[in-house]
């Protein structure tokens, strides 16, 4: 994709600023209907997943402690694998928008959440809560765009580190709450200076994620291990693998929020002096939703409501299934494309992304180019060769 | 010459501690208490909760519900009252209710709650709450309980302000299936009760008065506006003629009270009262915002219209605030409201925090879309 505004067709030129601001009064309702509705069941239904996740997590770890027998280690493990991504995803990302702090009880609460991953819950709100949720796909203000190690958008400037990004994002997939962790330190900023290095600010940030991330592999491989006795090395291979599959899983539904084809992405000037209902179309234009059955919504942690989540971050996600009809509605009135797709298909296309952009722009027509001098190598298509080899 | 001198040691932690040490390890970045809460919420070490065992009406607007405290419930004294946290709607609401009974043998404590119109709590209590609901509760607290030596008083009660009153009277006048029990200790107390209420069947608990009336233990002076007009404060010496022998105890709104106590004042007479709202809040457009730095005890007031956001006005006028998206998505900006009412921006929806009734931390609020609507106290 191509930044928005340098598009030969532009998707949103139909619209009139009277249209823009018309659309974020409709949303609004939108929203004001949910917060208007929302209450007694609402607070029943969180308190039912917490509930339920929390006596799944004991039940698989229980089990656990005999994980030398390999039934018990299978069920076991599945069982923690979904109990993790449960945790991660239908709770701890909710919570910590603050979808439940209407509830005011300080157990469910986005300002006391802490969640079962590496990164701690502060910094992980600010990198995703204020940046990614308020500058969502604007080039070179969202890192999510990439992460910091990929381009996942042509006006993305290509360096040759990018040339193996699809290493790079399945090693990120593998190790993806590190990968958060480390993101949400801006590692790669942090690391790049001795003046940076020794920030105090960052210093201090730094020890928090290491205390944590300590914290984190203490339980899951020695002490669980620990308690197992003689399954100790099943039980660490059986954390470990439920680790990857949360991983894995998060790291394929959080690609399926922004990456696939379809998705808009925005210049960093077009969002000077935007209005709200500027930034409600961004957040449409700008966010992919998952199809898929009520288990697979609630296992992304109804992240495949995407555009829905990205519009009212902080209403409950068990009420934007509810929505969406209408959000969807909302689009064809106004002429705009809803991108949704199976699970299957959203992965692919990210991936596919990946892949395409790890080489530069142009690179199949230049590749093209030179081959027919027969030129020698020139030090610019150089990275590209290369890429190529 | 011993290097091993005992208080050099450093002292090995108990068996106990190293055991909720490695539980602590075992469940992070949760609690062993998250866990525990799951299966026993009113066990000994967690957070104070009780579970509603019984709810039976009083009168057609009042109800009286019996609590089975947490193991950790420190006892209390008869006319403190408690602190209690209800999902209403979904949405956690604290209110304080006096305990209507003394200390009973089955371990139980009750409050009797009169539905107020318009009361969002005290309704939801009277007509919606049921038998087997986990609510929350802080320790019994109050100054406003009977001397244990006996003696002469009087008490002036103006409507549900009765209920502290009900729970000295239970505690000195059990009343058993077979009547009322008449304790030894019970007659060491004299005791007038001058109570008030807008007419004779508001009344909560006038038949447990009666009873007593009836029983000679206590003198009941009923007044009900509706037939005798409001009470005038001068109008006490002629209904209670041995006023001035008397030490009187009133619970009820905040009016009666300031009259009482200018009437006793002027006589030199021992008043002790009660009040549970203690302050009326007015929500106006924009008002003055105090910071109070916890622990600091420093306070920054900055004046905010109705219009701007704190966040915004704070900043202006040098606050040091915790921000995000200043928009209402991020929650990075929220920060306890612990008196006054602030109003969306968005929505126009006032929220407010009342000292007494608000959860101890405050009301957490979005101070990049919330407004003053009159003088507010924000704990930064």
């Amino acid at each position: 994709m191509t930044v928005l505004q340098k598009k030969a067709h532009n998707p949103i030129g139909h619209l009139t600023p009277e249209d823009i601001e018309q659309l974020g009064v409709e949303l609004d309702a939108i929203r004001q209907s949910v917060i208007d509705t929302r209450g007694a069941d609402d607070a029943a239904y969180i308190r039912k997943v917490i509930d339920a996740q929390r006596k799944l997590e004991l039940g698989s770890r229980a089990i656990l402690l005999i994980s030398m027998f390999p039934p018990a280690w299978v069920v076991g493990t599945a069982g923690l694998a979904v109990a993790k991504i449960i945790e991660n995803m239908e709770i701890g990302h909710n919570v910590m928008h603050g979808q439940w702090d209407w509830m005011r009880d300080p157990k469910i609460h986005s300002t006391t959440w802490e969640w079962d991953n590496a990164s701690p819950s502060e910094q992980w709100k600010h990198s995703h809560n204020e940046l990614h949720h308020t500058y969502t796909n604007v080039i070179g203000k969202d890192n999510d765009l990439g992460y910091g190690i990929m381009r996942v958008d042509e006006d993305q400037r290509w360096v040759p580190f990018y040339t193996a990004q699809p290493l790079w994002n399945f090693v990120n997939a593998c190790f993806f709450e590190y990968g958060i962790a480390a993101y949400d330190l801006e590692l790669g900023k942090n690391l790049a200076t001795k003046e940076r290095r020794n920030n105090p600010e960052f210093r201090a940030r730094a020890k928090v994620t290491l205390k944590k991330i300590r914290n984190q592999v203490t339980k899951d491989y020695v002490i669980h291990p620990l308690l197992s006795g003689p399954s100790f090395l099943n039980t660490i291979a059986a954390n470990a693998t439920a680790n990857l599959v949360r991983n894995i899983w998060t790291h394929s539904v959080i690609m399926c929020g922004h990456f696939p084809e379809g998705v808009e992405t925005f210049e960093r000037k077009s969002i000077v002096g935007e209005t709200r209902g500027e930034w409600y179309l961004r957040q449409m234009l700008g966010s992919a939703n998952i199809s898929g059955s009520k288990a697979m919504h609630f296992m992304t942690g109804n992240l495949s409501f995407q555009i829905e989540h990205h519009l009212f971050p902080d209403l409950p996600s068990n009420r934007y299934q509810e929505i969406a009809p209408q959000v969807q509605a909302l689009f064809a009135k106004y002429g705009l494309t809803y991108t949704t797709g199976s699970l299957p298909r959203q992965v692919a296309s990210a991936w596919k992304k990946v892949i395409r952009l790890s080489l530069p722009n142009d690179f199949g027509r230049k590749a093209r180019a030179k081959v027919l001098p027969l030129l020698p190598v020139t030090p610019r298509s150089e990275a590209g060769s290369r890429a190529a080899a | 010459m011993s290097l091993t001198a005992p208080s050099t040691r450093p002292d090995r932690p108990s068996l106990r501690r190293r055991l909720v040490r490695l539980a602590e390890r075992a469940t992070t970045p949760l609690l062993p208490a998250d866990y525990l809460d799951l299966f026993d919420p009113l066990r000994p070490g967690a957070d104070l909760r009780g579970r509603i065992v019984e709810v039976h009406p009083e009168t057609a607007d009042a109800a009286t519900i019996v609590i089975r405290p947490g193991a950790d419930w420190a006892g209390h004294v008869p006319g403190q009252y408690v602190r209690i946290g209800v999902d209403v709607d979904g949405i956690r609401q604290w209110r304080a209710y006096s305990l209507t009974h003394g200390p009973r043998p089955d371990g139980n404590i009750s409050i009797t709650v009169k539905a107020v119109p318009g009361g969002l709590v005290s309704t939801h209590l009277v007509r919606e709450s049921r038998p087997g609901t986990l609510v929350h509760l802080e320790q019994a607290q109050g100054e406003f309980v009977l001397p244990t030596d006996g003696g002469k008083f009087l008490f002036v009660t103006a409507g549900s302000g009765v209920t502290p009153v009900i729970g000295m009277l239970r505690n000195l006048f059990p009343v058993a299936d077979g009547g009322v029990v008449r304790l030894a200790r019970a007659t060491a107390y004299d005791i007038v009760v001058v109570h008030v209420a807008p007419s004779e069947p508001d009344s909560i608990f006038i038949a447990n008065l009666r009873a007593l009336d009836d029983a000679g233990l206590i003198r009941l002076v009923a007044r009900y506006d509706d037939e005798h007009g409001v009470l005038d404060v001068a109008d006490l010496e002629t209904l209670v003629p041995d006023l001035h022998e008397r030490a009187t105890l009133a619970c009820g709104p905040g009016g009666l009270l300031d009259a009482l106590q200018a009437h006793h004042d002027a006589r030199g007479l021992d008043l002790l009262t009660e009040q549970f709202r203690v302050t009326t809040l007015v929500v106006g457009e924009g008002g003055t915002v105090d910071f109070t730095g916890s622990g600091s005890g420093s306070v920054t007031t900055v004046d905010a219209d109705g219009a701007t956001p704190i966040l915004d006005a704070a900043e202006a006028a040098g606050v040091l605030m915790p921000s995000g998206c200043r928009m209402g998505i991020c929650f990075g900006c929220v920060l306890p409201l612990k008196e006054g009412a602030v109003r969306d921006l968005r929505t126009g929806a006032v929220t407010t925090a009342t000292p007494g009734e608000t959860e101890g931390s405050g009301v957490p609020i979005q101070t990049c879309i919330s407004a003053a609507a009159g003088p507010c106290v924000i704990d930064h």
